[in-house]
């Protein structure tokens, strides 16, 4: 579409975003690579390497300072810092620079982040998932920072001939004390630049007491793009002749085109394409369905809502969820489920020498992920390349066939892995469902059939009804107490779906190492799959954020049946300090959890009774390595009206990188838990999900959302991830809190299908 | 053609008079800070000011449009004095996580504004209800909405 004729002043939006894009081409042209290992071990025991640019010529001739992939410092002291990982609301593009930062000693304001290249041969796996970002690049990062500070120095010392040790840094400037002189890192660019890279073993890391940039509060580099409307997101993207696509598929997964009123829909206004797409039958890539490709949003949002299809259904899934339930309810009056991934010795018999013994079956629904940036992502096919800017949390190839493009660019469009360029944009949320790249997968073959770059935008319904949900379940558990109210046997039978027959749904899966099996005397898990069509996918804290609802409440019924407060019984299940993987300091370690749990206690003032009809609700939960308790402040009204007055988390992540990022992810996770714990359901019936946008199913708004309080134990641990681990505690700490401040036992998500209304 | 004020410039366009909004400033005017959530005016992504009242653009149709003054989040900043209070209190207090939402936040945010200085917790509850976000940062807005507010009288006073 032409741009408007303006007559005021001119808007330079579209040009300015293009030429962004092409500066950020060209910054990612590094010169040639060499690989140097610098044999520094992970915490999962790898050998952690990464690229290092080029020669010493190139980069002097270059007028800057390019140590590593991560680090560019320029003759006029600006500070870039190239951040690896998607952004998608997490915190990384601010939080991953930040460490390397702090080793550069670089003051903050010198640095400018930049989004880095997709290339996993300088950056390693370039992903946004499992809470991994910190964990899995801590150590990377650190060394990163640490080799340039290093050869900054030496440069120094050479230029003042002094010897490199008697300098320091801060500031992003090299300082000889003796002296008291002092230059910035910028004058010493090309003097560095021409450097030997220091020897691994001689890079010296600062210890927690010596930080002045990890543990503070950071504002989100991208803040003042945000708030001033600036291009950033994947459906911000703009290029020049680029035209608009929408995709129809069948609203029952695996239906295919039999028919369609293409002939109307191209004459339509505006519209240039319209052509069905058979797709490869793989929800993860490319399904059946019908592309309209227009001149604008709006003129192919206008023939979306003018197709006629006639679809072929004999493949199509005809899940329902009401029948679904009434089989898995079945299923659940047995504690043993078909398939065995846990069982103690004698478990039977332990339930007869019990003192009580108590059963419930726990259920919850699938929930959409509703990211609020809809599934989107440009494409520009030119002769035998693409290029793809992506709004994805995996914009390379790792994760393979399940969750990258790359397979599908590759086999089925035939795209040489070289010619396939994707720019990771900031993704307006993410929660897991941008794992799954289909919306790149549709852009890239509707892009490879039009001779212009092409935008496919999903509408909210397109979200909604081709969403990778969160898998429904049902825990048939069983707990027996013995005569001092202690739990000496637990049995967790966990009902979900397959969908290939053999394996369980992603986030449908239980480990037999499950909170709390290992803990108790005799314990079991069991599973089983009952058949589904309907795409499931992992949702921010996959399998925890539902098991820990089924689980910690469960274990307050038990110490409500023991007569024991929920606390002590806890903290009594947790037992003696101690790895319960002996060795792996990414487990859970029950003594860091009895003091989350501990904390939050002090900080709610536990065991000061409320009034009538307030009261206290407690879980714990232990997941990506991260310890958290919540304890959540319930009042019920006229048994019907819930409002929750306040949530006290604390929380157990080793470091802090970002102190605001870090509090923000808490809040954020606490709000994202109780939404779906008070108001979020998808029913499925005809293989077709029944809700549609915001007006079926609902977010929580700001009038119900609590006030927040968030308090960290920190510890020399190594930092671990945020995005996710604050999730899990909070639905089951409010069904405990309505139930102590009830009575009423919430034994199944939504709290809204009990008759509850939240305030 | 129709005839549009946006952010104080004037733009004439061939579109069909049904078009919304914000599709017109999305991909006509290349106004992209203006975001698409869900179509139906109920997660307030699309929101702008229409003759300073806080408007769902996704809804509101260019015909509907006559003689209104459109202001974007891309027009909020004023060219002499800098970003809006709202804007440096988003930014100093870190409210966003993904982001995506909070121009429809801050545009509805400066509407109560304009309309009321100094507004209190139910005022901003009631002006901020049709507003959603999926990333739950309606803490820190509620925050940064009367941070804004204080700023903006030590301005005045300081002026």
């Amino acid at each position: 579409m032409p741009p408007g004729r303006q007559t005021g002043s001119s808007s330079a939006s579209v040009v300015s975003e293009f030429n962004a894009q092409i500066r950020e081409k060209q910054y990612s042209g590094m010169s040639r690579r060499k690989f140097l290992n610098l044999s520094a071990a992970s915490a999962g025991g790898l050998l952690l390497g990464f690229y290092l640019d080029s020669s010493s010529e190139d980069l002097a001739a270059a007028h800057h300072f390019q140590p590593n992939a991560f680090i560019n410092i320029r003759r006029d002291g600006a500070i870039w810092i190239y951040s690896k990982n998607p952004e998608v609301g997490q915190g990384v593009k601010t939080s991953l620079p930040m460490i390397v930062a702090e080793e550069l000693d670089a003051a903050w304001h010198d640095v400018t982040v930049l989004q880095a290249p997709v290339d996993a041969e300088k950056y390693g796996p370039q992903f946004a998932g499992r809470s991994s970002a910190i964990p899995d690049n801590w150590d990377m990062l650190r060394r990163a920072g640490a080799i340039a500070r290093t050869m900054l120095v030496t440069a120094a010392a050479q230029e003042w001939g002094v010897a490199a040790a008697d300098c320091s840094t801060a500031n992003s400037e090299v300082q000889h004390e003796a002296s008291g002189r002092r230059i910035g890192y910028g004058e010493l660019v090309d003097i560095a630049a021409a450097l030997p890279l220091p020897d691994a073993a001689a890079i010296r890391l600062k210890g927690r007491n010596q930080y002045k940039l990890l543990g503070t509060r950071i504002p989100s580099v991208d803040n003042e793009k945000i708030v001033t409307g600036t291009p950033l997101f994947g459906i911000d993207t703009r290029l020049p002749g680029m035209l608009y696509a929408v995709y129809e598929k069948c609203a029952a997964v695996g239906g295919r085109v039999a028919a369609a009123n293409l002939e109307t829909i191209r004459a339509m206004p505006g519209v240039k394409h319209a052509f069905v797409l058979p797709g490869n039958g793989k929800v993860n890539q490319l399904m059946p369905g019908i592309a309209i490709v227009a001149d604008s949003t709006w003129a192919a949002l206008r023939a979306k809502s003018s197709l006629k299809v006639d679809w072929d259904e004999s493949a199509a899934s005809n899940d329902s969820w009401a029948e679904l339930s009434t089989k898995a309810r079945n299923l659940a009056r047995n504690p043993r489920g078909e398939r065995l991934l846990h069982t103690s010795p004698g478990i039977e018999r332990a339930f007869e020498s019990t003192a009580k013994n108590l059963s419930a079956c726990y259920e919850y629904p699938f929930v959409a992920h509703v990211t609020m940036e809809p599934q989107n992502c440009t494409a520009w096919k030119t002769g035998d390349s693409i290029e793809i800017w992506a709004p994805t949390q995996i914009p390379g190839s790792w994760g393979g066939e399940r969750f990258s493009a790359f397979p599908f660019l590759i086999e089925d469009l035939g795209f040489a892995r070289e010619n396939i360029t994707v720019h990771m944009r900031r993704a307006g949320g993410a929660f897991g469902r941008r794992l799954y790249n289909d919306f790149v997968c549709e852009a890239a073959a509707i892009a490879s059939r039009v001779d212009a770059p092409v935008q496919l935008v999903w509408t909210r319904e397109d979200d909604i009804a081709h969403d990778h949900c969160r898998a429904g379940g049902f825990h048939a558990l069983r707990g027996g107490l013995d005569e001092n109210g202690t739990l000496v046997a637990f049995t967790d039978h966990f009902i979900s779906f397959t969908a290939d027959g053999t394996n369980p749904v992603d986030g449908g899966a239980i480990t037999g190492d499950e909170f709390p099996a290992t803990l108790i005397a005799k314990s079991e898990i069991s599973q089983s799959l009952l058949p589904l069509q309907t795409p499931c996918g992992l949702w921010r804290a996959p399998g925890s954020n539902v098991i820990a609802f089924a689980v910690q409440s469960f274990l307050h019924e038990l110490s409500v049946e023991a007569g024991i407060d929920h606390l002590d019984f806890l903290i009594d299940l947790l037992g003696p300090a101690r790895w319960l993987k002996p060795g792996d300091a990414r487990s859970l370690h029950t003594g860091r959890a009895a003091h989350v749990i501990r904390l939050a206690a002090e900080k709610a003032r536990w065991g000061v009774k409320r009034e009538e009809g307030r009261a206290l609700g407690l879980a714990f939960w232990f997941s990506h390595s991260a310890h958290v308790a919540e304890i959540v402040d319930v009042s019920v009204r006229n048994e019907r009206y819930v409002t929750v007055n306040g949530v006290y988390a604390a929380v157990d992540i080793g470091q802090i990188i970002n102190r605001s990022g870090a509090e923000s992810q808490v809040e954020g996770a606490i709000v994202d838990g109780l939404s779906a714990f008070l108001m979020q359901q998808l029913t499925i019936e005809d293989g077709r999900i029944q809700q549609s946008n915001f007006d079926n199913y609902k977010i929580l708004r700001m009038s119900a959302a609590p006030p927040v309080e968030v308090h960290f134990i920190e510890s020399d641990f190594p930092p671990t991830g945020l995005g996710e681990p604050a999730v899990p505690p909070i639905a089951p700490a409010v069904a405990n809190a309505i139930f102590s401040a009830t009575g009423r036992r919430i034994r199944s998500m939504p709290l809204a299908a009990h008759g509850f209304r939240v305030q | 053609m129709i005839a549009l004020n946006v952010n104080g410039s004037r733009y004439e366009l061939d579109l069909d008079p049904a078009t919304p909004l914000l599709w017109t400033l999305r991909d006509s005017l290349g106004l992209v800070g203006t975001k698409y959530g869900c179509g139906i005016g109920q997660c307030g992504a699309c929101t702008v000011l229409m003759n300073g009242s806080a408007t769902r653009s996704c809804v509101l149709p260019l015909s509907a449009l006559a003689g209104a003054e459109i202001t974007t989040i891309e027009g909020l900043a004023d060219a002499n004095r800098g970003l809006h209070p709202l804007q440096e209190a988003w930014i100093a207090l870190d409210v966003p996580q993904c982001g995506y939402c909070q121009a429809g936040q801050i545009m509805s945010a400066a509407a109560l504004l304009a309309r009321k200085p100094h507004p209190s917790d139910e005022d901003i509850r009631v002006a901020m209800a049709g507003n959603l976000c999926r990333c739950g940062t309606y803490g820190r807005i509620r925050k940064a909405i009367h941070s804004a507010a204080a700023n903006s009288t030590q301005n005045q006073s300081g002026e």
